[in-house]
Formats: C-alpha cells, structure tokens, sequence
C-alpha cells in the first residue's frame, strides 16, 4: 500500500496529518457545481411538492426522480459505459448530502442511488448491467433493496426466503415474504435475497412484472411518510437463472457491502439535513422576540445554536474523511473486484459514520423543535416535520447498536489477523501507563496543542479498556455488550474528535487563526466534549470488567490519560454563536 | 448563428450584503460567487436558440482569474466555449462595454444577449453602451425574442404594457425575468464543460485600454427604515405630511 493510502481501523494507532486527510474545503469546483444543481433541485422542484409527497402522490415522485435523472443527480456510482458518470465517492456523498431536505424524498431517492443500484454495479455481470444500470441511472426505472423479513431484522442472515431450482433448470422459484422494503410502491426492479435450498444466501434481480411477485399495503410510518414501505411477498415468484446476483451463496458480500456504501451515505446525507435544519433554527431564533428581544440574544439558545454546529461540523469531518480514505484506496484498485475491497477496507469508519451522523441529526432536529417552542411542536412548522423524519436514520442501514457491536468487533478481528498492530500498541500502553509518569513540563505551544494531547488520549484509553476487556474475557467479550457499547463509543468519539481537529488545523494553516475561527472553536469544544464522555464511558467499563486493587491500579492509570486543564468551552460556543448571528447564515 | 454571451461573476444574491467595515468595499468573507442571474437567462435564450436553428454560444467573463469558474458555470448551461479577459481592475460600465466591443470585433457574432444589469451594481448601462460604441440596435428587457431572416423581433415588458421592436442584426438584446427558465446544469454538462475552450487574453492583448472614468468613493449600508405608521383619515394623513414629516 501507497503512503497515502490507510488501513482500516488504523486511525486508532496512528495519527492523522492535515495532508493526509480529504476535508470538505477541498471539493473542487466541479463537485461544488454538482452541490449546486442537486440543492437548486430540491428547494426549487422538490420542496415545492412537499404535500403532494407526504400524501404518498407516487406519481410526483417517480416524476421527480425522472427529473433528478435527466439532471444526472442519480448517476454518480453508475460508470459511464451504463449511462452513469462513474464519479468518486467524494462527489456521490456530496450530491447525497446536497439531495436532503425533504427526508420522504431523500429516502426516496437515497435508497435508489444506494442500496437498489450498487448491488448491480459491484456484483452484475455484463448483461444485467446493460439490463438495468441506465433505466437506473435516469431515473425513469425505480430500485427496491429487499432484505429484511419479519423474522430476519438485525439478524438478516437468519431470512426464511427459499429459492428452488426449477425442474427445467431455467428459473428459480422463490416463496417468502420481504418486510419494509423502501419504493416497495413505485420500484421497477427489485433486488432480493433468498436462501437457495434454504442454505446458499444469494441475491437475485426480480422485475416489478415477475410471475408471483406481490407487493403489501404501506406501512404508516412515524415520519418519511411520503416515501413508499412495503412488504413484498413471493408466491412461487419464477426468476430465470441469468438473474441471479453475484456468486451463489455469496449474498451476504453484497449485503454487507452494500450497506458499507450505504452506511456514509446515510452520514453525508444527516449532514445535509442538518445543515437545512440549523439554517432555520438560526432564522427563527434571530427573529423571534420574547421579554423585549430576539431569542437569538438568550445564552441557551446561543449554546443549542453552537452546539448544533459544533456536532454536524463533526460529523461532517468523519464522513468525508472516510469518503476521502475510500476513494484514494479505489484509485488504487484496478479490477472491480479490488474496487469492492476498498470500500469493504472501511466498514469500521463506515459504521462510525453512520452512528455519529445519524444521532447528530437527532441531536439538531430536536433542538430546532426546541428553538420553535410550541410552534417547533405544531406541523406548520417544518420543524415537527424534520424530528420525525430524522428518526429513521437510527433504525435503518443497520440499527445503531448493531453498528455500536461492529466496530470493536470488526477492530479486534483486524488486531487479531495481525492486520492492525493494536494489541502491540496496548502492550506497549500498558507499559507506559503502568511505568512513571513522566511530566513533560516542554509545554508544547502549537495551536490546539491540548487538543491533539486530548485526540492522543482518546485513543489510548480506547485501546487500554480494550486491552483490558480482551484480557479478561477473551473469546467471550461478544457477550459483554454494555462493554463493547462503551468501546465503540470511544472510538466513534477519538475518530470524530481527530477528524474535527486536523481538519480545524489544516483550515487555520489555509485561512490564518482569525479565519478559521469558528472549526478552531469546534475542535476545542468537541475534544473537551469527547473526552469528557469518554472518561464515563472508560470508569463504567473497567468498573464492570475488574474490582478491587486491580480496578484502583486501572483507575489511576486511566486518569492519567485524562489530564488536562479544561478548554474555555463557554466562551468557544459563544464565539461561534456569535458569528453565526453576524453573519445571518451557517457559515464555517 | 452565433451568440455571443457576457457573463458576470457575483456575489450569491441570497446572502445578505455585508459592508467592509471601512466601507471600502462588500465583504465577501464565506460568501459564495455565481454566475449573474440575469446572465443566465441570456444563456439561455441563446442556447435555446442555437438548438433550435444550430450555431454557437460563446461566453465572455470579464475579470480575476476566479471568473473561469464562473464561465465554466456558465459553459455547464450549453454554450460551446468562452473568453476570459483577465483583468485585477474594477470596470465600470463603459470600460466593460469598450472590451467588450473588442471580444465582438474578434468573433463577429450575429447576436449579443446580456442580462439587462448585474445584481451587484445594478447598472442596466452597459449593453447599452456596448450597442452605441459598435452601433448596433439594441432592444432591452426583452420578454420575447422571435428571430427572422437578418432581423430579430423583440416583446419588451414597459410600463403600462408591450413594447414590440423589430431590429436587423447584428444586435445587442438584454434579457429580463420572463423571457425564459433557466435550466439547471446537468451534471454531465458540468463535466463537459470542464474540458470546453476558455481563451484566457488580457485587455493588452485585446488592445483595448478599458479605463474607468467613475471612481467607487465609498459604499454604505442604507439607513434602517423606520418602522411605518398607520393613519385612520386623510385629514389625519395630510396632517403628519405637513406637520410631522415636513415634506408638504
Ligand atoms: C422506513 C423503513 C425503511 C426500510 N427500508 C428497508 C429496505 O429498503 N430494505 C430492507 O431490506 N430493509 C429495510 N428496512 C428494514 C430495517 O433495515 C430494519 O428495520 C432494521 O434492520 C432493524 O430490524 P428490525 O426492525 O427487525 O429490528 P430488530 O432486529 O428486531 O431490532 C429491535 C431492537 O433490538 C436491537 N437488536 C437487535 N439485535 C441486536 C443485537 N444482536 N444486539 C443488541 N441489540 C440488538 C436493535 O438494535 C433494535 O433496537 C426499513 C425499515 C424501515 C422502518
């Protein structure tokens, strides 16, 4: 591997340098033209149908997406010789971001351009990519991704979907029934899995008129209502043998690499809304008068505004960091083989991503409710709108906690395959931690010197607790979920903590201090945050995995890591309230 | 045919403007640049034109090195190729209207459209003084542009009504609101437009002097008006006019 190509997972024991990371401030002006379309696109043809879409109107729908197709919005991960334009990640999660703001038809689309499309991409062979990827790439041919059953949820492996070979040797026969499946309503193809004999897990492409293919009544759902969910249900469903995915019995490779893809999007894509949401927020709270002035003067709504930004600047910082990771590995990667690798190397940033972009959008949703009051609270406000919409993203593209699960999974199974030094790293932190302290009084003077000290220890207790828990219990730590809760916890938190601070730092080398102001701002309050939590996070952890003198030793190793005087967070947040007001929109 | 199409770099006008603090000029601290609206409805009536009735569509950006992108944005729409006349120097309406006098004498178009001002100075001068120093005809504000054989006829929106103006091109035309809609760049024309020719000249080369005879002494931001009242009579009204506000 090149230099500037990194490992997976490898963010835990190396760090990061401002050339070595992909930040938003270097979108050229190509991909900023894409963000440009897709947002004129959403406010100018989409926003406007915002009733149409909630009352479930398809029609409006499917006339939008053929519109976004026609402007090129669905063709970024389809290559060109298929009617796409093979653009990089980078570009794919900026139009995906760019394409929020009305969360029914992001999802709409979200699930088209992911999940329905990227199967055939990475997995299709010729024919079928000639087949379906330019009806998918203009939008005139909408997609459906049909993995989920009643019984196979967060366990999707466990589906009962079967699929015989029929008699003749041309079709598979497939019987089962498919739960929530998003454009359930409108989608032309279908990508399903099912169990071949009930064992081999394989995925097949059904067409909306296949012989036996069913689709349920919508779901009511708590928010994107305008997007379509349905059951799809196969009675004796007769798929020809060409339409099978990918390899048999490798349809647990497309399923999880596909949501590998659909995991950042579904960050970039939080990111968008967020951005919309706190627009709002800002204008109302500037505009709004209580006891004689603007709420926008009150220190509380100040901090709801910074602290909206502070957490959507994060997560802003890990999606493209990863995106950027993704895409220097692919430009590697010659075959479409090597291609899937790349973005598989990722599935621990991938779930990160997803977890912190997603609950960011909790976080600022519920906070412009907050700012609205009552009138966050009444649906004539698109506040009520957006906290319901926001909700799904916790849910979907695997539940947060199953994402929680994988990242120290997926992290002790790279330690253990030798491809990630990280039980050296923990011997070699025990040692230090368990030695004298050595007091480096050489002050280092860099800007936001404390934080990289913070970044630096938020790595080092993330492999200390998993040294520990991995000591204690071996093999078994699966079962130590509320462990592996707060591991995952600490890393998404170190991850997102040096993606907010190198990319503050290299901002600032580009515009001076003064100039970057507000993500130096962002960088002191999300490190302070982060290891705040994190030194919760690691006492309960080690508290349930040792007692005794044991946990006294580990405690007072832990709190070494911990040492530091606390950055003026208060007056960061009032920095960055601040200039927003002045400026009267969300800057950066 | 071929059109030519002067494209002006702006600040996003759905930001607020805001005033260095010494009043020296607009801050454009986070603000973003784009192509002049009005601009593109010029784009776009020519492109529309050109793919009816074949042709080209060039552009002309006049300005810092910073304008290529905003002719690229502006090649995005379906022009063919673009010049950009790089200058530091901040011209006024004439100096703008003298280069490009010099860009049309070196590609002979049959027809210029422009938007009728630029959304940052609004000047509304210099297509006009484009037409007079090449003495062309000119037709401005044009809601409608149906052309003929050597001539152009142009629906104007005045006051109180149409105006119908038929002129012989070459010609100079301003665009206004409802004269079309202006698509959106397609992603693969912004891809292409990256590769389209942009002859990048300076005024020497051009040979044009293009000097500014105004000066900008000083911007200000306009005064906060004051909140309005409301008057129960006329009486009432005349009164406030003459006693309160003086102005009677
Ligand atoms: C609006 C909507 C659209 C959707 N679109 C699609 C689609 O297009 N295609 C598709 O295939 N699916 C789709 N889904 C399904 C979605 O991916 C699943 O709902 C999701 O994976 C969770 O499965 P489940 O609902 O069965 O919950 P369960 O798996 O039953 O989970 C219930 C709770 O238990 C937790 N849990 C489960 N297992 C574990 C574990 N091992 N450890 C700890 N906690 C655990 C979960 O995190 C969750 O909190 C959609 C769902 C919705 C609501």
């Amino acid at each position: 591997m090149s230099d500037d190509i990194k490992k997976g997972g490898s963010f835990l024991v190396e760090e990061a340098t401002p050339e070595s990371i992909f930040v938003p401030e270097n979108f050229s002006s190509e991909q900023l033209m894409y963000a440009k379309t897709a947002r004129d696109f959403i406010e100018n043809e989409v926003i406007e149908k915002n009733d149409e879409i909630e009352e479930k109107n398809f029609e409006v729908s499917k006339a939008l997406m053929a519109k976004a197709g026609e402007l090129g919005l669905l063709m970024a991960d389809v290559p060109e010789e298929y009617g796409g334009m093979g653009l990089d990640k980078a570009s794919s999660a900026l139009i995906t971001e760019s394409m929020s703001g009305q969360g029914s038809f992001s999802v709409i689309y979200g699930a088209h351009v992911g999940i329905a499309t990227l199967p055939i991409v990475y997995y299709g062979t010729e024919e079928q990519k000639e087949k379906y990827l330019p009806g998918l790439a203009d939008g005139t041919k909408i997609g459906a991704y049909c993995l989920t059953e009643t019984g196979a949820g967060s366990d999707a492996l466990a589906a009962r979907t079967k699929a015989v070979l029929s008699e003749d040797g041309k079709y598979y026969i497939l019987n089962g029934s498919k739960q929530f499946i998003t454009n359930g309503g409108l989608a032309f193809s279908y990508i399903v899995f099912a169990k071949i004999d009930g064992e081999k897990f394989t995925a097949f492409i059904l067409d909306r008129d296949t012989e036996g293919l069913k689709i349920g009544p919508e779901e009511h759902k708590m928010g994107i209502r305008g997007s379509s969910t349905t059951t799809v249900i196969l009675e004796d469903a007769k798929v020809p043998v060409e339409n099978v995915l990918g390899e048999v019995g490798q349809g647990h490779k497309i399923a999880f690499n596909v949501l590998n893809i659909g995991r950042f999007k579904l960050g970039a894509g939080s990111v968008g809304a967020n951005k919309v949401c706190m627009q709002s927020a800002l204008e109302y709270a500037m505009e709004r008068k209580q006891f004689g002035k603007p709420i926008s003067d009150f220190g509380m709504i100040r901090e709801k505004l910074a602290e909206m930004y502070v957490r959507t600047y994060a997560a802003e910082s890990a999606v493209y960091r990863t995106v950027g990771m993704i895409d220097t590995l692919a430009l590697s990667a010659e075959t479409s083989q090597a291609k899937i690798n790349s973005i598989e190397e990722y599935s621990i940033e991938c779930a990160i991503v997803k977890v912190l972009a997603s609950e960011a959008l909790d976080f600022v949703t519920d906070e412009y409710v907050q700012i609205l009051g009552g009138y966050g609270f009444c649906s004539e406000y698109a506040a009520e709108k957006n906290y319901r919409d926001a909700r799904i993203n916790r849910i979907f593209e695997g539940t947060n906690e199953v994402n929680r699960l994988l990242i120290p999974a997926m992290l002790l199974r790279k330690g253990m395959k030798g491809e990630l030094p990280l039980f050296q790293a923990a011997t070699a932190l025990q040692e230090e931690l368990m030695g004298i302290p050595s007091f480096d009084l050489d002050e280092d003077l860099d800007l936001l010197a404390a934080e990289k000290k913070i970044v630096a220890n938020l790595k080092k207790i993330c492999l200390f607790v998993a040294g520990v828990a991995a000591q204690k219990f071996g093999t078994n730590l699966a079962d130590q979920q509320m462990v592996l809760s707060r591991l995952a916890d600490i890393a998404i938190k170190a991850y997102a903590a040096e993606s907010t601070l190198v990319r503050a730092l290299k901002d600032a080398a580009n515009r001076g201090e003064e100039g970057a102001a507000l993500p130096l701002a962002v960088a002191r309050i999300y490190c302070e945050n982060a290891i705040a939590d994190c030194e919760k996070y690691a006492r309960e952890a080690l508290a349930g995995i040792e007692e005794g003198d044991a946990l006294a030793t580990m405690l007072a190793a832990l709190r070494r890591l911990m040492r530091r005087t606390p950055a003026n967070t208060l007056a960061a947040r009032e920095t960055i309230a601040a200039k927003l007001i002045q400026m009267e929109r969300i800057v950066y | 045919m071929k059109i030519l199409v002067p494209v002006r770099r702006v600040p996003n006008p759905d930001i607020k403007v805001r005033l260095k603090s010494d009043g020296s000029g607009v801050d454009t601290e986070g603000v973003n640049f784009l192509v002049n609206p009005f601009d593109e409805y010029a784009i776009e009536e020519a492109v529309q034109i050109v793919e009816k009735s074949g042709g080209e569509v060039v552009l002309v950006s006049i300005g810092t090195a910073d304008c290529e992108e905003t002719l690229r944005a502006g090649l995005a729409l379906g022009a063919l190729r673009g010049w950009l006349v790089e200058t530091s120097e901040v011209l006024d309406s004439a100096a703008i209207a003298d280069v490009l006098a010099a860009v049309y004498k070196e590609e002979s178009p049959d027809l210029v459209i422009t938007g009728k001002q630029s959304v940052d100075t609004d000047n509304n001068q210099a297509a006009q003084m484009l037409a007079a120093k090449l003495d062309l005809p000119q037709a401005c504000f044009a809601f409608k542009v149906e052309l003929g054989d050597g001539k152009a006829t142009v629906e104007r929106e005045i006051d109180g009504g149409l105006d119908v103006k038929e002129i012989t091109l070459p010609a100079v035309i301003t665009a206004d609101l409802r004269l079309n809609q202006p698509r959106y760049a397609a992603l693969p024309q912004i891809m292409k437009a990256k590769r389209k020719e942009v002859k990048k000249v300076s005024l020497g080369d051009l040979g044009v002097e293009a000097k500014s005879a105004t000066k900008i002494l000083g911007l200000s931001q306009p005064p906060a008006r004051a909140a309005g009242q409301i008057v129960g009579s006329v009486e009432e009204l005349v009164d406030k006019l003459v006693n309160d506000a003086k102005v009677l």
